[in-house]
């Protein structure tokens, strides 16, 4: 790089221009998660599907964002305006944010740091602002119910992840995506650390408000949680929100324990980012094969599975890794 | 480069929002601003390279304090009135705590003027092979060990004590027992019956608690005594 690109003006656009071909597939990933998620869900219940728009309904999505550009936002009367605009922008930003720092092949990161899965685990953390603030913001009691609920489960839940992800931490000697990526060469962190890994998974269905842990939306009690005063733009935000946050999680989820690009028993290295995406779809295929046949937990039972069963399970599995990385001497060395 | 004007920006930020924090008249607000403030200062940590520190600070007080205490804030019923009546009871105690600070941030900025070798001692002594993370770790672990037990041990008594003060034993609400609900038989419970067309199921035995059938209902006659008595 040199010229143009080596000014601090040079240096911007490049720095745009990643960031776009980061995001731009990301959302369209998402456009097309919520036709998949339509389509497995049909398939699930014999039906066919959206099929109406475009050939096999792939417009489907493209009429959705049309129809939601052109519908009316409205703002309740006792709604706090400034914290109710802001809570939708909020939880889609910080689900695309996350994208910062997830590598799609071998150094294909926009910031590669230090400290990339603190960074991810943060991000991860602070999804519940978004919920709650449009929860508080909307001034209506189902709103605040579904606020009150997802802030506990949320937090609940990061307990446990936090402590999968101490785990891998532990096998690779280093909190760089990269190489916990790196680390997985010979054998993935699914196959070792397989009840980590479940953890780690029903953990993200909690995180990110999915089936069967959708209690914050709990349409049949609550209506519709915190969303159920917003319409039009500011609505499609928190559900472009639920689903990038659905693909970072299953991102994480894939250079956790899935061996990120690395290819099937070293097969086809060249092929790093269709790997990492067909994971990562794979991940998403289970995120919706769950919602199509689980029923939603009871709220009593969500915090019984975290606190009761993950919190003990994900800290004796810690406590069993340490030991056997100490007793075999494969204790990473150095970082 | 660009590190000089991120610092003003973030510490800018940071101290209108700290400000924003004690005058915002909605607690709500008060909070959200205290989530503003986390931010920058876990900004200002980044811009000194304490990359792990920031991501801390994020987690920790953003991630999980801020969102109970928000929580906390929302739920409560507060009277705004009553609580800006304390404001000048407090002020002298507000006042001394502030000075206590600024005097002990004067003493280091100036004890740096005066002896210029403790300045030395601001910037941390970096291994150049390593980053902060490992460095923390490897001194945390080894040198003070004893000290980082003993927060844990302060944070589990905290933890016990804050269970010991909200458990109690609520006889009134249901609990589940997953081990009866599993051993729990379709026979325990169910009972298929092939009813004779318009019998009913009272042919075979069984019968529906109704109120109005006599042997059904002692506990209403009961009570319908006890109201007669009081006539």
């Amino acid at each position: 790089m040199t010229g143009f690109w080596a000014t601090p003006i040079g240096i911007t656009v490049l720095t745009v221009l990643e960031v776009l071909a980061i995001l731009v597939p990301v959302l369209l990933l998402m456009a097309y998660l919520t036709l998949a998620e339509r389509k497995v869900l049909a398939a699930i219940q014999l039906r066919k599907g959206p099929n109406v728009v475009g050939p096999f309904g792939l417009l489907q999505p493209f009429a959705d964002a049309i129809k939601m550009v052109m519908k009316e936002t409205i703002i309740p009367t006792g709604a706090n305006r400034a914290l109710f605009l802001m809570a939708p922008m909020l939880t889609f930003g910080l689900a695309a944010i996350a994208w910062a720092v997830i590598p799609v092949n071998d150094g294909w990161a926009l910031a590669d740091i230090n400290v990339g899965v603190l960074y991810l685990f943060a991000i991860s953390s602070l999804g519940v602002y978004g919920i709650i603030i449009a929860g508080w913001a909307s001034n209506s009691k189902y709103a605040f119910l579904g606020a009150m609920r997802s802030a506990a489960q949320m937090v609940s839940y990061e307990v446990s992840i936090g402590f999968v992800m101490v785990s891998v931490l532990l096998c690779v000697g280093s909190l760089n995506l990269n190489d916990i990526v790196l680390a997985q060469r010979h054998i993935w962190f699914c196959l070792p650390l397989l009840p980590m890994f479940v953890v780690f998974f029903i953990s993200a269905l909690a995180e990110t408000n999915r089936s069967p842990f959708d209690l914050p939306e709990g349409e049949s009690e609550i209506v519709a949680g915190f969303f159920v005063e917003y319409s039009a733009m500011a609505f499609a935000l928190f559900f472009l929100g639920e689903y990038t946050s659905m693909i970072t999680m299953s991102g994480m989820t894939t250079i956790l324990f899935l061996g990120g690009w690395l290819g099937p028993f070293g097969l086809w290295p060249a092929l790093g980012p269709i790997w990492f995406i067909l994971k990562v779809c794979l991940c998403l295929f289970v995120f919706i094969w769950v919602r199509g046949t689980f029923p939603r937990y009871r709220y009593d039972q969500l915090m019984r599975l975290g606190w009761k069963v993950f919190l003990p399970l994900s800290l004796f599995w810690l406590v069993l890794t340490a030991g056997a990385l100490m007793l075999f001497g494969w204790l990473p060395q150095g970082a | 480069m660009l590190a000089v004007p991120a610092f003003y920006v973030f510490s800018a930020v940071l101290l209108i929002s700290a400000a924003m924090v004690v005058s915002a008249r909605n607690p709500v607000h008060s909070v959200l601003f205290l989530i503003l403030a986390f931010f920058n200062a876990a900004g200002l940590f980044l811009l000194a390279g304490a990359e792990f520190l920031a991501m801390i600070l994020v987690i920790v007080y953003v991630g999980a304090v801020a969102v109970l205490f928000l929580f906390v804030v929302m739920m409560l019923d507060i009277n705004f009135a009553e609580l800006r009546s304390g404001f000048q009871r407090y002020l002298p105690v507000g006042l001394a705590i502030g000075v206590v600070l600024f005097v002990e941030i004067a003493a280091v900025v100036g004890g740096w003027q005066l002896a210029p070798e403790s300045a030395a001692l601001r910037f941390a002594p970096v291994a150049p092979d390593t980053h902060n993370t490992a460095q923390l770790g490897t001194l945390l672990y080894t040198d003070y060990i004893f000290l980082f037990q003993t927060a844990g041990l302060v944070l589990l008594v905290a933890m016990i004590g804050a269970i010991v003060l909200t458990l109690r034993d609520r006889r009134a609400s249901r609990r589940q027992s997953i081990a009866i609900q599993t051993a729990r038989r379709p026979t325990d419970t169910l009972e298929l019956i092939d009813v004779p067309l318009g019998a009913g199921i009272a042919r075979v035995g069984i019968r529906r608690p109704l109120a109005t059938e006599p042997e059904e209902a002692p506990a209403l006659v009961e009570i319908g005594h006890a109201h007669s008595e009081e006539h």
